[in-house]
């Protein structure tokens, strides 16, 4: 594995340190303004989704090298109640905060790979992937 | 308290502060020393050691004042609690070896003045950290009260047309404080326009769109209108990545452009004057 760290998420001013710890990975790999903005808005989603609904987690950055490319990967875990419909939230406009349920379908498009793993009562776990060009 | 440390402690007071300042100057590191000069640590170590010794010689109010005054004036300085914690450890150390130095404590005394000595300076430590943790929590407070004032800034600049220029990151508070200062300004200003400029927000995810468009509708309630301005090239992708809908918000890519705009619907516009002759 690797090169990987982690920033607890407990309350808002977490989400600022995690995007924080984010926006310099993604500086040391060498991603653009707009790929750093990228990441750096599918973080405070991810993180805000865990301060909200689980109320804490973890977000975890990885440097990624695979076959001649990088990249950046994000984990958001935790151990929530989990998200009883998957292809509903994955639906721009579904939220059960009255948000404007844009985050999670938003962060798949920010992102290049997207990877989405809950159960009911145990949590949930997104991995999220934007690879340098 | 055991005669034997009083008399100690209060004859050989200058040297112990000597060893006190030597053996911690060494502890602290180059953060602790560097932007404080000599004179400020020497005195500051100087209050220390009086403090530690007024707490045998004075009654408890005189203590304690010199306690308030020492843990404001360390928070200030930036002194971490392990240090000023190992400062009164380092007192301990320096006030037993001296009395085991001098022969002033024999084989069957020695638990008796160990245990003395402790019972005076456990509590004492409490007391330390305890002013330390609120004097800290009352400094952090007032920073958060400064940083609330700062925080939604409105500003009239020309007639009918106000500006909110948003510097940082925006959290619930602060949403909140820009929703209410935005309704509060167009009415208290008169303004027709107000202009929301976040030129120096770094990142706009979809709370902080949700509560400007939330802002934007409610100045139109009023009577108002509303304007984005600044926003950055990538900011701009992101928005569209998440797919928000601004639309039904004016928006403008420099608050320049954006004032102009706001002098367009309050009717008016600005001219060069002629030379006089
Ligand atoms: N970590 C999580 N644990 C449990 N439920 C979650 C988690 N993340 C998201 N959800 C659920 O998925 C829904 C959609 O999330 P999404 O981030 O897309 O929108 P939102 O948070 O409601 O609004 P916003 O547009 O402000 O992000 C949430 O309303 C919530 O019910
Ligand atoms: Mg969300």
């Amino acid at each position: 594995m690797e090169f990987q760290s982690c920033v607890k998420i407990i309350n808002e001013w977490d989400i600022v340190a995690a995007r924080q710890l984010g926006r310099n990975v993604a500086k040391e790999l060498g991603f653009g303004t707009v790929d750093q903005a990228r990441i750096t808005t599918a973080i405070s989603e991810l993180a805000r989704n865990i301060y909200l609904y689980a109320g804490q987690g973890k977000v975890c950055i990885e440097k990624l090298y695979e076959g001649g490319k990088s990249g950046l990967l994000i984990i958001a875990s935790d151990e929530g109640p989990g998200i009883p419909d998957v292809r509903k939230v994955m639906e721009d406009g579904f939220s059960t905060s009255g948000g404007l349920g844009a985050g999670l379908p938003g962060v798949k498009r920010l992102m290049d790979e997207f990877d989405l793993d809950t159960t009911i009562g145990k949590g949930t776990e997104i991995r999220a992937i934007k690879w340098l060009r | 308290m055991n005669k034997l440390i009083y008399n100690y402690i209060k004859e050989n007071r200058s040297r112990i502060l000597d060893t006190w300042i030597q053996n911690m100057r060494n502890k602290a590191d180059e953060r602790l020393i560097k932007g404080v000069s000599t004179e400020v640590f020497e005195s500051t170590s100087d209050e220390f050691v009086e403090m530690i010794i007024s707490r045998l010689t004075e009654k408890e109010e005189e203590f304690l004042s010199l306690l308030t005054d020492f843990a404001e004036k360390v928070v200030r300085l930036g002194w971490p609690l392990v240090f000023v914690n190992e400062g009164l450890k380092e007192f301990e150390k320096i006030v037993y070896g001296g009395l085991v130095d001098q022969g002033l404590v024999n084989q069957d005394k020695l638990l008796e003045v160990v245990g003395d000595l402790d019972s005076f300076m456990t509590p004492m430590q409490n007391e330390v950290v305890n002013m330390y943790s609120q004097i800290w929590e009352k400094t952090v407070s007032l920073q958060k009260i400064a940083l609330q004032e700062l925080s939604a800034p409105l500003i009239p600049v020309l007639d009918r047309i106000t500006v909110m220029p948003l510097v940082g990151t925006i959290d619930t508070e602060r949403a909140k404080q820009i929703m209410e200062n935005l309704l509060n300004g167009v009415v208290n200003h008169r303004s027709e326009v107000v202009l929301i400029d976040i030129t120096g927000v770094p990142v706009v995810d979809t709370m902080v769109a949700h509560h400007i468009i939330q802002a934007a509708e409610a100045v139109r309630l009023v009577g108002a209108h509303c304007m984005l301005c600044g926003i950055r090239p990538e900011i701009a992708q992101t928005i569209v990545n998440l797919g928000i809908n601004l639309n039904e918000i004016t928006t403008k890519n420099s608050l320049q452009k954006g004032i102009e705009a706001a002098l367009e619907i309050t009717s008016r516009q600005i001219v060069e004057m002629e030379e006089v002759e």
